[in-house]
């Protein structure tokens, strides 16, 4: 906690925030590095799979694949997701299932089937995108602020 | 087979950025997925993405980081044809399998799945 914070705070918060955070336990950052790094990087072999099957069997270059690749992942997820099997995996692996692409496609799916009693329009559709929106988002901003910048600089830069 | 090796030790690499965003910082799964797509498209527009790819394969096109990498791709494809209109236009040309791959399954998914406690 930022110290600004802090001195708002009135003295028994204070010194209930210093007992928490004594108390708070140590994450085991060594571990789940380990385990995430584990996880993740089986996640990206079985997609290195998926791309050299699309690769071999069908007319995709090794650039085209990765979106085959994407979609079948995602694919996946939804079936791992819809039987329940995938908080168990992201409990153990933490970011290892979070970061690939697997894990948008969990927060996508995960939120849909949890709003799904509350109706197809209002319940799926407006939270379906809830945890996945800031990824979209910000990353369309980001690409877009990049993608100007280096036309910018292409088109009258003479880069 | 090399590929397979790459793949998991770049793909486990850009996890564990991910799981000391998570432990070290102690930012959301939210803010660090957010930052890492940034990421990505920034070192995408650096240039440094697509060496990366051919590299390592999935295991870089898999993590989320490709998102923001494949944005790029798609904005400056038509960007060399149409100029700055093309930024606009251009920006979903390369994204759209994982887009909508997560939203058709999603719908999929809460149609076949019932939520579990």
């Amino acid at each position: 906690m930022a110290d600004k914070k802090k001195k708002n705070l009135p003295p028994e918060a204070q010194k209930y925030q210093a007992f928490q955070q004594q108390r708070e336990i140590k994450r085991p950052v060594i571990k789940n590095c380990l385990k995430a790094f584990l996880v993740g990087g089986i996640i990206c072999c079985i997609g290195q799979a998926i791309s050299t099957f699309y690769i071999t069997f069908f007319d995709f270059t090794e650039k085209t694949a990765g979106n085959p690749t994407t979609a079948t992942l995602i694919f996946l997820t939804m079936l791992v997701t819809g039987f329940g099997f995938y908080d168990h995996i992201a409990q153990f692996a933490g970011a290892g299932t979070a970061v690939p692409v697997t894990g948008f496609g969990n927060a996508v799916i995960a939120s849909a089937i949890e709003h799904r009693t509350e109706g197809f329009i209002l319940g799926v559709g407006t939270n379906m995108l809830k945890l996945a929106g800031p990824v979209i988002v910000y990353g369309v901003f980001s690409a877009f602020i990049v993608a100007l910048i280096k036309t910018i600089l292409l088109q009258w830069g003479g880069l | 087979m090399m590929i397979f090796i790459w793949a998991f030790i770049i793909g486990g690499l850009i996890c564990v950025i991910g799981q000391i965003m998570f432990d070290v910082f102690k930012l959301t799964p939210a803010h660090t997925l957010t930052a890492l797509v940034v990421a990505g498209a920034v070192v995408s527009g650096l240039g440094w993405y697509e060496p990366l790819v051919n590299f390592a394969g999935a295991g870089a096109t898999v993590p989320i980081t490709s998102f923001g990498n494949s944005l790029v791709h798609g904005a400056m494809a038509e960007a060399q044809v149409h100029g700055l209109i093309g930024v606009i236009t251009g920006m979903f040309e390369v994204t759209s399998s994982g887009i909508s791959a997560a939203i058709v399954f999603g719908v999929i998914g809460a149609i076949l799945f019932k939520p579990k406690g």
